[in-house]
Formats: structure tokens, C-alpha cells, sequence
């Protein structure tokens, strides 16, 4: 069609000896290149296939059932026990008490990390031990934790409550109260993972080369302004990853909940559900109620709408974090 | 349709998220005549418990008396993960102990899967004959076609523990014979608090649902009727109980702390109530959660509102799955023996439940110094001979108890009124039960 076209050579060109058929040696180290990459990548998609995506088409599988635990043969019941789920006013409970300890969890956290980050990545003597020092409630047993505090938001004879009326302040019922129980739970879930959080943001912190708040130093930029247009637009791949773990990790609390319900090892999540998750209803319903089925579609529900909300979290920190454009003049 | 439903066994283990499966029964579960292995044969017997039975002296002793048998003991933590990996290893058709432990308050869901277990009057040896046994403990672990599943450990007779120091305060007579009377029925149980609580400001019992428990299961029928369906509507006794538990709360006499919470250890050091209703076990928790500065503050009496009950207590069972079910019966009837249930109740103070144990002077002549020196082997005993038959308490009615009574009272505790606890109650049920 060009000129271009016309001059590439057909083939042979005279004096250029083409081998008719490239060795064995040859051949093996094009596959070699081609084909062992998706050997060494294989071993991770093989195991994540058996216990990863199994699962997931099988509990979508048995979703579909009406399946007891220990039962007779499973029902077939097609799409009924999603149209339960939807007309079932504990799920709903579950699923807006989930979301509520999700946003107190995770919004203080997030702004939180990036703050300790910050400061933990100025100038201090024991660097180190500060460091380490944030990541010690990471390293706490989930269980101790759960007791401690639940000890601390007793009722009656818990901590908080009594510095409150020491303070001349009215005791909280942290049990009874829907919102107080969320709290509780979300300061619970901050404990141990705001340090966790600011360590990952450090690590990416550190790797902003110096040049950059050089150069926005001598442009006249001051502190907030370095932080703003500087540091966040450079932490936003590490960002969204904190976001998106948190946003799983939230989603699917349970151990917190289940530990801070006086009645040892309910899962009703407090009297009338007030702090029951959907993940602690997944469980009372595989485990206590032996319907499989149930359960199975709760799990893929609540598998949706941590895809949906991973999502839309994907979207604003981007959005937040997005380098803001050069002003003209 | 045998191998599909074996697949799918199979796949769900591999699953991890939704445990559990069909009513597959791996092997030969269907075999009703099990055959001895030859005398001298080796056997390993497995032995899965929970919490404390005492077992453990007993184990080398029985395996000194037979030399052929090796007994491997899987002892758990906590009752409830046990019973819930019990439910799924039942399911799986595989993984069960030869001789497994089953807790009373568990009972009814397995004797619904009763085909899974052996019959241990047909299979048990000779002397471990019903007679042997309290008839209500015994007859508690026949299934509606009259399999005998499980053979009986220990019992929670119920008696009344109370606070001598407090009823004194209060002008009430504090010696253990004198208080018998405020014991006698629920209405003058509660109208003794109801007196208490308003002289004192205090607390009479530490929480609605722990004597609301005690009530129903003194009833004849539970929340489960004979025909297997949901009564809590239809039966008169729990809504009378109910409507007395309620009335109680609003009069200021529960503590309103959770049964087992922190808070609830917490009173005991506190002195947050006044009474607690007593299974024998009890009396190691208040000692325990009160500590030694109450020590000689507690009594404990042999009176309880209505009669008697039972609370807590299990069973050994034999799963078809066993390999070895003649060996593993003998273990359990040995055991479960007079002169094993003594050697059990020395050692951790399970209280036995067979009636020779019960008038062994061993037992009879055990006292308790925290609680003033009482004669509790005696008390107890007496206690347990109060409990006239077995409530039916039908599938689900554990998980009622739980997950819809005991909530829906702690929301009266917080401030529901009583119509909408009882609401929420039967709501609960009813989708427990669906």
C-alpha cells in the first residue's frame, strides 16, 4: 500500500543463508522463553483455583439448595433462597450495622495512618522503636483483645463507664445502645490496625525521593502544601491498596463482634441484633441454623457488595488523591 | 445419587467456607450388629470429651485392666465448638470418636440424627442395665423409636444458692432451713425479691434468663411439642413463666447481668445479687468468680421453686461410625460405672447420676467448707431425686434457648417492654424452626 510496504524484503535476501529449520536447542530455548513464565505463575493460580475460585462456584452451587447440615437430600430451590435474603429484615439489620462499623473503622483509621505516617517519618530519636512500638496492637492476640475490651465496655462494671461517672458523666449501656455498640466495635478494629496501616504508608512515604519536596521548598511551598500536592498524589497507588485491604478486611468483621457480645459464644451480635454483622449472621445461619444454603447465598452476597464497595473505594481515592491540575494564569 | 452426594462431601471439605454436608454416612454406617473383635486382639479406642469429666486417672487404669485395649483421649476446651465440629463430622460421615461425649443441653439435636448412633441397650454389655441410672437421666437419651444413644455421666440436680450476709441485712432469715419456705414455689420465689429489692434497692437474682431456663425446664413439654412443632405460643407454662420473669424485671430484681459475661464474674465479687439458682457445678463457679473474700457469705439450701430440676450433665455415646462399637460400649458402661462416676466426682466434682453412686457414703459425706460446711453430696443428691421425668424437648430447642429466650429477655433487661420481648421471642423461634 506504501512505499514503505514495498521495500520490506520477501524473504530472501541474496548473500543471507536462512536456516531451513532452527535446532532442537534452539527450539527449546524459544519455549523456554515463551512457555516458563506461565509454568512459575502456575503453582499460585493452581492452588488459588482449588481453594480460592472452588469455593466460590461451589458455595454459589449451594446456594441454590436447600441444604441442611447432616440432613436429608438437598432441595433444589433455584433463586429462593436470594429472594429470602432480600425479604429478610435481619440480613438488612446485619448488613447496615456492617457498613455503619466499616465507615467508623475505617475513615478514622485511614486518616489516622497517614497521619502517624507522617509524623513517624520525621525526625526522631529511636526511630525504630516508635515504629515497632505502632505495630504491637497488630501483633496482640485477636482473642485478648476481644476480652480486654469487652471488659473495658462492660455495662456495670466496665472501665470506661466508670471513669465517665467519676467524671460526673452518665454510664453508657455500650451493650443495648445500636450506635454505642458500633463504636465500641470500630475503636476496637482501629486498636489494632491503624499502626498496621501507617507502616505501609510510611514504607511508601520513604520512597518519595527528596528532590520533589526540594524542589516545592524553593518554589515557596509550605508544609500542608508539600503534604497536599506532594506527598498524597505520590501515595496513591499505596493508598488505594490500604483502602481496598481495609475495605475487605471491614466488610467481613466478625471476631470483634461475636468476642464483644456478653453472652459467651453468641453470635446473635447483642439482645435484638444491634451489633450482629453479616459475616456473624453467616455464621449463625452455616453453624447454629445447619442451612448451608442460606448461608452459602448470604456469602455470595456479601462477596457483591465488597466488590461493589471496593469499587466506589477505588474510584474516590483516586479521585482524592488525583494530582490536581497546573493552574493558568 | 450415593457417589454425587460423596463428591459433594468431598468438595465441601475442600471448601472451608460452607462446612458440613449431607446425611452421608461415609462407610458402613448402617451395620446394627456390630462383632467383637477376637479377645486378645488389639484395639485403639478413641475418647473425645469436652471441659472437665474427670477422666483422667481412669484411662491408664482401664487400659491396665485390659492390656489389649489403647485408649487415645481428645479432650476440647469449650462445649460449644466441640458440639458444632460433632455436627459436622457426623454429617461427614467420618472423624468421630469411638466413645464421644454429648452434652444434655445438646442433646435433642442428635437424638434427631439417632440413626447415627449405635443402640447401646442392644450392643452395651449386661450390667449396664437402666436400672442402674436416675429413670429420667436414662430415659432422656431414647429416641422416639426407643434407641438408647447415649449412656449417663454426670447431672446438674438444682438447688438455691444465696447470699447469708445480704438476707440477713435485709431482716430475712438466713439459716439454711429457715429460708426453705421463700423457696418453695416461683410465686413466693419472686415475691421474697419483690420485697427484697424494694427494701434494699438491690438485685435479687442475677439474670431473667438464667431462672427463666431453670422454669421451662421443669415443664412437662419444652418449646418443641411432641409432634416436633414450635409451642412457645401454644404452651401455657412458658408464657406463665414469661409473664413471672418479666414482672420480676420490672420490679427491679434481676441484676441484668448476661450469664457468663465478664460482668456477671464481676457480681459475684460484687455482691450484685442476692440468690442464683444452683446446678451442682455452680457451686465451683461461685467459688471461683466470689473468690475467698466471700468465702462463708454463699449457702446453698435444698429447696428450689416448683419441685426440682436438672441442668447440665452428658452422656457417652457410641457413633456407628466406630469401628470397634462393642469395645467402645464397654469403655462407656465402665465409665460410666457407680464406682468410676465416685472416682469422676472426687476428682472434678461431677455429680454422679447413678443411683448407687447416689448413696455412697463417698458422695454423702462430702462437705463444702466455702459454703459453710454444707453436706452438699447429700444436698445434691436429694435434689436429684426431685426430678421426676425428662422434659421432650424436641430439635432446636437448645438453639431457642439461646438465640431467641435468652436474647429477647436480656432486651427486656435493657428496656424493651415485655409485649415486645415476647414478640421478638416467638419470631425468633419461628425462624429458628422453619
Amino acid at each position: 500500500m506504501t512505499v514503505i510496504d514495498k521495500v520490506a524484503p520477501e524473504g530472501s535476501k541474496a548473500g543471507e543463508r536462512v536456516s531451513p529449520r532452527p535446532t532442537f536447542r534452539h527450539r527449546l530455548s524459544r519455549w523456554d522463553v515463551k512457555v516458563s513464565p506461565y509454568l512459575y505463575v502456575a503453582p499460585f493460580f493452581i492452588v488459588f483455583g482449588i481453594v480460592g475460585l472452588f469455593p466460590l462456584l461451589y458455595t454459589a452451587y449451594v446456594s441454590l439448595f436447600k441444604w441442611k447440615a447432616g440432613g436429608d437430600d438437598p432441595d433444589f430451590i433455584g433463586l429462593d433462597n436470594y429472594k429470602d435474603l432480600f425479604a429478610d429484615s435481619q440480613f438488612w439489620n446485619a448488613l447496615v450495622n456492617t457498613i455503619s462499623i466499616f465507615l467508623l473503622s475505617s475513615v478514622p483509621q485511614l486518616i489516622i495512618a497517614v497521619m502517624l505516617a507522617a509524623l513517624l517519618g520525621a525526625r526522631l530519636r529511636g526511630a525504630t522503636g516508635w515504629r515497632v512500638g505502632i505495630l504491637l496492637p497488630y501483633a496482640a492476640s485477636l482473642v485478648s483483645i476481644g476480652i480486654i475490651f469487652a471488659n473495658l465496655f462492660g455495662s456495670k462494671y466496665g472501665l470506661i463507664n466508670g471513669v465517665l461517672q467519676t467524671l460526673g458523666l452518665d454510664p453508657i449501656d455500650w451493650q443495648a445502645n445500636r450506635f454505642a455498640s458500633h463504636v465500641a466495635i470500630a475503636i476496637m478494629v482501629n486498636w489494632r490496625w491503624t499502626g498496621y496501616n501507617a507502616l505501609i504508608v510510611l514504607a511508601a512515604m520513604q520512597a518519595i525521593p527528596k528532590e520533589l519536596h526540594e524542589a516545592a521548598l524553593i518554589d515557596g511551598a509550605g508544609l500542608w502544601r508539600r503534604f497536599f500536592n506532594v506527598t498524597l498524589p505520590l501515595l496513591k497507588p499505596t493508598l488505594i491498596f490500604v483502602t481496598i485491604t481495609s475495605t475487605i478486611g471491614g466488610l467481613q468483621i466478625f471476631t470483634e463482634p461475636k468476642l464483644f457480645d456478653a453472652m459467651p459464644g453468641s453470635n446473635n451480635g447483642g439482645s435484638t441484633n444491634q451489633f450482629q454483622t453479616v459475616t456473624l449472621y453467616l455464621y449463625q445461619m452455616a453453624f447454629e441454623n445447619s442451612s448451608l444454603g442460606y448461608a452459602s447465598a448470604i456469602a455470595w452476597v456479601l462477596f457483591l457488595v465488597i466488590v461493589l464497595i471496593a469499587l466506589v473505594n477505588f474510584f474516590l481515592t483516586g479521585r482524592l488523591a488525583r494530582t490536581p491540575a497546573v493552574k493558568k494564569k | 445419587m450415593r457417589t454425587i452426594r460423596n463428591s459433594l462431601v468431598l468438595a465441601l471439605g475442600i471448601t472451608m467456607t460452607a462446612l458440613g454436608a449431607t446425611a452421608c454416612n461415609g462407610g458402613g454406617g448402617d451395620q446394627q450388629t456390630p462383632a467383637a473383635a477376637a479377645p486378645n486382639e488389639h484395639v485403639d479406642l478413641t475418647l473425645a470429651t469436652f471441659t472437665e469429666f474427670g477422666y483422667e486417672a481412669l484411662i491408664p487404669e482401664y487400659e491396665r485392666l485390659h492390656p489389649n485395649i489403647k485408649i487415645t483421649h481428645r479432650k476440647t476446651g469449650q462445649g460449644g465448638p466441640y458440639h458444632q465440629e460433632l455436627t459436622t463430622k457426623l454429617a461427614a460421615g467420618s472423624g468421630l470418636a469411638d466413645v464421644t461425649a454429648l452434652e444434655e443441653g445438646h442433646l435433642s439435636d442428635f437424638l434427631d440424627k439417632g440413626s447415627k448412633f449405635n443402640d447401646l441397650s442392644k450392643i452395651g454389655p449386661a450390667d449396664a442395665s437402666p436400672d442402674r441410672w436416675l429413670g429420667w437421666k436414662y430415659d432422656a437419651a431414647k429416641t422416639k423409636d426407643g434407641k438408647v444413644i447415649g449412656y449417663g455421666t454426670d447431672i446438674g440436680p438444682l438447688a438455691m444458692c444465696y447470699r447469708k450476709d445480704m438476707f440477713k441485712n435485709a431482716g430475712l432469715p438466713d439459716d439454711p432451713e429457715a429460708v426453705k419456705p421463700l423457696f418453695a414455689t416461683w410465686d413466693s420465689y419472686f415475691q421474697a425479691g419483690a420485697d427484697y429489692s424494694k427494701k434494699t434497692g438491690k438485685a435479687w437474682f442475677d439474670s431473667a434468663a438464667q431462672n427463666f431456663n431453670a422454669m421451662v425446664n421443669q415443664l412437662p413439654e419444652g418449646y418443641i411439642n411432641t409432634d416436633d412443632k414450635l409451642a412457645v405460643e401454644t404452651n401455657q407454662g412458658i408464657k406463665d413463666a414469661w409473664t413471672k420473669v418479666t414482672d420480676a424485671v420490672a420490679k427491679g430484681e434481676s441484676a441484668k447481668l448476661t450469664a457468663f459475661s465478664p460482668e456477671w464474674n464481676t457480681g459475684f465479687k460484687q455482691g450484685a445479687f442476692a440468690t442464683k439458682v444452683c446446678p451442682s457445678w455452680m457451686l465451683g463457679v461461685i467459688k471461683e468468680q466470689a473468690g475467698p473474700e466471700n468465702a462463708n457469705k454463699w449457702a446453698v439450701t435444698a429447696a428450689f421453686p416448683g419441685g426440682g430440676g436438672n441442668w447440665g450433665g452428658s452422656y457417652l455415646t457410641v457413633p456407628t461410625q466406630s469401628k470397634h462399637p462393642k469395645e467402645a460400649a464397654e469403655l462407656a458402661a465402665w465409665l460410666t460405672a457407680p464406682e468410676q462416676q465416685i472416682k469422676a466426682f472426687q476428682a472434678k466434682g461431677n455429680f454422679p447420676s447413678q443411683v448407687k453412686a447416689l448413696t455412697d457414703p463417698a458422695l454423702l459425706s462430702q462437705t463444702d467448707a466455702y459454703f459453710g460446711g454444707a453436706k452438699i453430696g447429700e444436698l445434691f443428691a436429694e435434689q436429684a431425686k426431685k426430678v421426676q421425668k425428662p422434659q421432650y424437648k424436641g430439635p432446636g430447642d437448645g438453639q431457642i434457648q439461646e438465640n431467641a429466650s435468652s436474647p429477647a429477655l436480656q432486651a427486656v433487661e435493657q428496656g424493651k417492654s415485655a409485649a415486645d420481648g415476647w414478640n421478638q421471642m416467638v419470631e425468633s423461634a419461628k425462624k429458628i424452626t422453619r
